[in-house]
């Protein structure tokens, strides 16, 4: 919905080279007249790099504690320094290494989550689509019990009975998130089952196990990519919910929203503490969102038209 | 009509069923002794420990205890908090008022802003104005609204002053709870202000609850708009000479909005989920903040009776949207359903 | 920032300014939580009893206020028979119960409602016993029900109480929450209705303050009983704010809208200390943290190796790093607020040398291996168990002893140290009536290993000093006894006594008389506001 350019674009003729485009260079001619959504891959490409050279770029570790220095203000604001860009915190923690470490977490979060979603989600969605009858009913009964309920309130129940940290959270969210998985794998494999091409596949005597994951499963691909980067937006910004109401990662470790959690009580004396994590996330999901966006216009321009 | 009523009823039932187990089975997977938690430093005699255990029907097998839960549930009896003692049912009731008091304000402020926007986006698509909109609705999608509400209680409560920081009304004021509706309440007595105490106090949190579903409305809203707008029978009108606006108001927007009232329905869940972060902030007293409590006080039949409730409202009101659509739309009603 | 401060302030007195200032005096108390419900006999927490106990009901005997000793409540006079078993009290005439839209008392406090508390809770055939699930956990942990023989009304303004044998704590447990005397009328009349619940939601007593209405998890309203025997209270009406989180309790105080505060974070008390609108008040709490030996499991059988390994401790360090400052060291099973605290005691210096050459005494030159339990949860007497745990194994190191940190979900913590499963561990005691018995005899009394006494402890020299101070309801003579045992208990070493929590009580300068509750609670009557 977010690229307007598209909607009213006529379908282009392909370019006139002597070659066909391949299929990748289509897609990236699609995709790059979305500025939206490269914004989006450029933001996440950086967040990517801050995530895994960390140790390298922040100033310091997250955990160490400058004494002298407590909420101090970032270094534009009066009594702010250029020794701590973003200030410090209540304990004297540079605010900046916590939020270049926190994308670490963010990331490993949502590909975690992510990771094991998808997986499981597509799995049980293979099999309800293929097996149908009773095992279909079943599978697909599950999804709407878990559907039924809001999903941060199921990750909330799920995260009561395991207790409370970050790898509990991951496990609740990639749950929570699992039954989309499912339902658009097994619609996907439904629709591509009546297809000629597996009809004439299976005449030809492939296996059952071939004919999912060789066949039938790559041709399901393209809304299963968007979802999945949709999946790491609603992942982070889940995780961080559940780390500011004290369900997720624990203290001290620097997860965004654990660390709004610790900032809430000095919303009324340091706005820097309260600000910037808020920031990171908001940041982070907007580039995901408008990543998946993109995607799904460019991946598939039927699902826009 | 009403047949299509029974198959999307009896499409709730086993959900139902199932969302009992999964609520059911919570309770018996916390890990830990309920009565010896009870007890705590004193400890407590096996005698008494089996007395206790067995007024809480937990000696019983699984199976049976879980015959007596669907049970009570059938009979409205959702067991009583471990905290309050009182029925689970009756707190939820007194609770469920503010919950809806903040969600309707909510969803009536995202109407409210965001069916005009994405009108007015739609319209005049490919304008500056509909960029920035919609560039605007996906960052109010992205938003991690516990820091929103944070942000404007910084900007709104702490520098400026206009509103209270939380709470549903000021303490100074004695308002008899007959709907348990505050603002109801609030005009119903005769306290003077109370009304306006109230009043101030709902708007940041209605205001953080409706950024979301803003962010969805008007995007749906305009893309609806311009679905519409490319059919047939809006060019032959526009093709007519009609003023733009009376294309818009007259024949476009009656169909339009039939998509976005699903939409809005369905931002139910949504709603909840957004709820239970407002709600903590806000120190609403409403559904939310009391699921996310009984979970820190280990409350858990309050958990499982407060879960099984709000799944239950969540489905009867997608039904309900469900058959509005059905209403408002023959096509679906006769269609393969 | 301070620009920011102002705001805040400026804020919170916006929103308190759209109230129209009230003519009468009304003090508003920012509480930490919602109260469990209205009668104080179901529940154990402190904040229920803030809510109910402290303000709306008396007992028969009372706790002065900012003290533990004991002075006459609904009784104004008792005496105790010879042999202990019979206490006879003399009650006080011309008590009125409350006024409220559901109830209007006939006539005034008499015997009845005295024999109607204590049956309600005590007998399975009293027609409210079962009303609103009917379980009187402080009532049977106290042991009520074994104590009492019989209650009988001698006449209107006379009950005599019967034991089935001497236990002169006994009267300290008619001081407490759970014994707050019930309208006998009240209940008559609501289960004529057949709204039996109502006592229990709508609590009418004969208190200083009597209950408005509550509107859940947000606000309990009280204004002052104009009757009160004590004569009417100095404000007019009394607001529980009830606020959860500190933090925002904090910045209420600040702003004045609210004029009492419970429970502030350890974080904010040097703000608090320095700011001229607040008065920081501070007082040990009713408590104590320790940690325990198994005394029945070896080497732990032998006072030597106890003494060693409490002595290698360095609690100071303790104290600033887990208590972050809000303890004090502990030298005493019960903490200095209890009468018969014996200040003689000497306390076990930190020493690792002399501790290592004790070890060694012992048998044990080159240390030994053993466990350490830490409980998984925060409690009032330790804020960070976990953290303290890893305090004392790098210090046990230091004398060769090499310590395994066990720690499990709470209910399984207190199940399996109940069962004596550990070598050693960290726990606590919050108290109940402030009973010397209620630490000494509850905590390390022979009865009591296998349930609260964990360090299993059974030593019969101690144990007599506390059967000797329990059977004589003389308290010097108690007071003897129980200083005695304390001189043994530091002898034997079953606890190493860490601290006891300090207890902050943060109000504003306007507010006047308010004084520390030893049992940690909010009590309002006698506070008045300029």
């Amino acid at each position: 919905m977010t690229v307007e350019s598209q909607i009213d674009a006529t379908p282009r003729e392909p370019l006139p080279t002597a070659r066909p485009p391949s299929a990748f260079g289509e897609f990236w001619h699609y995709f790059a007249q979305n500025k939206g959504a490269v914004a989006g891959l450029v933001v996440i490409l950086i967040v990517t790099f801050a995530a895994v050279f960390a140790d390298l770029i922040a100033p310091y570790s997250p955990n160490e504690q400058f004494r002298d220095a407590i909420l101090q203000p970032p270094f534009w604001a009066e009594g702010g320094s250029f020794q701590y860009l973003m200030g410090t915190d209540d304990v004297g923690r540079d605010i900046l290494s916590r939020i270049i470490h926190g994308a670490r977490l963010s990331l490993l979060i949502g590909a975690i989550v992510v990771t094991l979603s998808l997986a499981v989600g597509v799995v049980l969605g293979l099999i309800a689509g293929f097996a149908r009858g009773v095992t279909d009913v079943l599978i697909m009964r599950l999804c709407d019990i878990m559907l039924a309920l809001p999903s941060l309130l199921l990750a909330i129940v799920i995260v009561a009975v395991l207790g409370p940290s970050l790898t509990n959270a991951m496990i609740a969210i990639s749950l929570v998130v699992l039954p989309h998985y499912t339902r658009l794998t097994r619609a996907a494999v439904i629709t591509e089952l009546s297809k000629d091409y597996v009809v004439a596949s299976k005449v030809s005597g492939a296996g059952v196990l071939r004919l999912m994951f060789i066949t039938v499963l790559p041709n399901c691909t393209a809304p299963l990519i968007v979802q999945a980067t949709l999946g790491f937006s609603t992942a982070i910004l889940d995780a961080a919910a559940l780390g500011f109401l004290g369900l997720g990662a624990q203290p001290p470790t620097p997860e965004w929203g654990t660390m709004l959690a610790s900032a809430r009580e000095f919303v009324s004396r340091a706005w820097w503490v309260v600000t910037f994590p808020g920031l990171a996330i908001l940041i982070t999901v907007l580039a995901f969102n408008l990543l998946g966006d993109g995607l799904r216009d460019a991946l598939d321009p039927k699902l826009k038209r | 009509m009403f047949r299509f009523f029974l198959t999307r009823f009896s499409l709730i039932i086993p959900t139902f069923i199932g969302v009992t187990l999964l609520t059911f089975a919570l309770i018996r997977l916390v890990p830990g002794d309920p009565v010896e938690l009870m007890a705590g430093e004193r400890g407590i005699s096996p005698e008494r420990h089996a007395e206790l255990r067995a007024a809480m029907g937990l000696d019983k097998p699984l199976l049976v205890q879980y015959g007596d839960y669907i049970l009570n549930v059938v009979q409205g009896d959702l067991g009583n908090s471990v905290v309050t003692r009182t029925p689970v049912l009756d707190e939820f009731m007194t609770l469920f008022p503010a919950t809806i008091e903040l969600s309707v304000c909510a969803i009536l402020f995202a109407m409210i802003v965001g069916l005009p926007l994405g009108i007015l986006a739609a319209v005049k698509r490919g304008s500056i104005f509909d960029h920035s909109l919609m560039g605007i609705s996906l960052t109010g999608y992205s938003m991690p609204i516990f820091w929103w509400a944070l942000l404007l209680i910084l900007l709104f409560s702490v520098n400026l002053g206009w509103t209270p920081v939380s709470g549903r009304i000021s303490v100074m004021y004695w308002v008899e709870p007959v709907t348990n509706f505050m603002l109801i309440d609030a005009l119903l007595s005769d306290e003077e202000g109370a009304f306006s105490s109230a009043l101030s106090h709902l708007i940041l949190p209605a205001i953080v609850l409706g950024t979301v579903p803003l962010a969805v409305i008007a995007r749906m809203t305009r893309s609806s708009m311009l679905e519409v707008l490319g059919e047939d029978y809006i060019r032959t009108a526009r093709a007519k000479g009609l003023a733009p606006l009376r294309v818009v108001a007259q024949h476009a927007l009656r169909n339009a909005l039939i998509p976005v009232v699903t939409v809005i329905g369905l931002q139910v869940g949504v709603l909840f989920a957004g709820a239970i972060l407002t709600e903590t902030i806000f120190a609403w007293p409403g559904i939310g903040k009391w699921l996310i409590e009984s979970v820190a006080r280990r409350d858990y039949p309050v958990l499982q009776g407060g879960v099984l409730l709000v799944a239950a409202v969540i489905m009867i009101v997608n039904l309900l949207v469900d058959l509005t659509y059905g209403v408002l739309n023959p096509r679906i009603r006769h269609g393969g359903h | 920032m301070h620009h920011a401060l102002r705001g805040a302030a400026f804020g919170l007195a916006i929103a308190a300014g759209f109230a129209s200032p009230l003519a009468a005096k009304t003090l508003v108390y920012c509480s930490e939580g919602s109260p469990e419900g209205f009668n104080p006999a179901f529940f154990t927490a402190g904040t229920t009893f803030d809510a109910t106990s402290r303000q709306v009901f008396d007992k028969l005997v009372q706790f002065e206020r900012g003290t533990t000793k004991i002075v006459p409540g609904l009784a104004e006079s008792w005496s105790v028979s010879e042999e202990g078993l019979e206490y006879t009290f003399k009650l006080r005439k011309g008590v009125k119960f409350h006024t409220s839209k559901t109830f209007k008392p006939t006539r005034d406090f008499n015997a009845q409602d005295i024999i109607f508390t204590f049956e309600r809770q005590w007998k399975s055939d009293n027609p409210y016993h079962t009303v609103s699930g009917g379980a009187y956990e402080y009532f049977n942990s106290m042991d009520m029900p074994k104590l009492l023989k019989s209650i009988e009304a001698v006449d209107d303004y006379t009950v005599k109480i019967t034991l089935n044998e001497p236990e002169a704590p006994f009267l300290a447990n008619l001081a407490m929450d759970f014994m707050s005397v019930q309208s006998a009328e009240y209940a008559d009349q609501m289960a004529k209705a057949g709204t039996q619940t109502k006592v229990d939601q709508e609590p009418i007593g004969t208190g200083p303050f009597q209950f408005v209405g509550y509107q859940k998890d947000a606000v309990i309203r009280y204004r002052a009983n104009e009757a009160y025997w004590g004569g009417k209270a100095p404000i007019d009406t009394l607001v529980f704010s009830i606020t959860p989180d500190a933090s925002v309790r904090y910045a209420k105080l600040k702003a004045g809208e609210c004029h009492v505060m419970a429970y502030p974070n350890p974080a904010d008390l040097a703000a608090m200390k320095t700011d001229p609108t607040i008065n920081l008040m501070s007082q040990e709490g009713l408590n104590v943290g320790y940690l325990a030996f198994n005394t029945e499991k070896a080497p732990f059988t032998d006072v030597k190796v106890r003494q060693a390994l409490s002595m290698a401790v360095n609690r100071d360090a303790i104290i600033e790093a887990v208590y972050q400052g809000a303890g004090k060291k502990a030298k005493n099973p019960i903490p200095p607020t209890i009468w018969s605290y014996n200040d003689k005691v000497e306390d076990t210096k930190y020493d690792p040398e002399a501790a290592r050459k004790l070890l060694a005494d012992a048998g044990f030159p080159n240390g030994f291996e053993t466990d350490l339990w830490a409980m998984p949860v925060q409690r009032p007497y330790n804020p960070n168990a976990r953290r303290m745990a890893e305090m004392v194994q790098a210090d046990w190191a230091k004398i060769g002893v090499k310590v395994k940190i066990v720690s499990y979900e709470w209910g399984e913590y207190l199940r399996r140290t109940k069962d004596g499963e550990h070598q050693t561990m960290l726990m606590g005691w919050t108290g109940d009536n402030g009973d010397p018995d209620n630490f000494l005899y509850v905590l390390l009394g022979c009865e009591a290993v296998g349930s609260a006494n964990r360090a299993r402890f059974c030593y019969q020299p101690f144990n007599e000093l506390l059967i000797k101070a329990k059977r004589t309801p003389d308290v010097a003579e108690r007071t003897k006894f129980y200083e005695q045992a304390q001189v043994v208990f530091k002898e034997q070493a079953p606890w190493l006594t860490v601290a006891h929590s300090v207890v902050y009580e943060p109000i504003r300068k306007e507010v006047k008389n308010y004084k520390i509750d030893p049992f940690g609670g909010h009590i309002f009557y006698g506070v008045d506001i300029n």
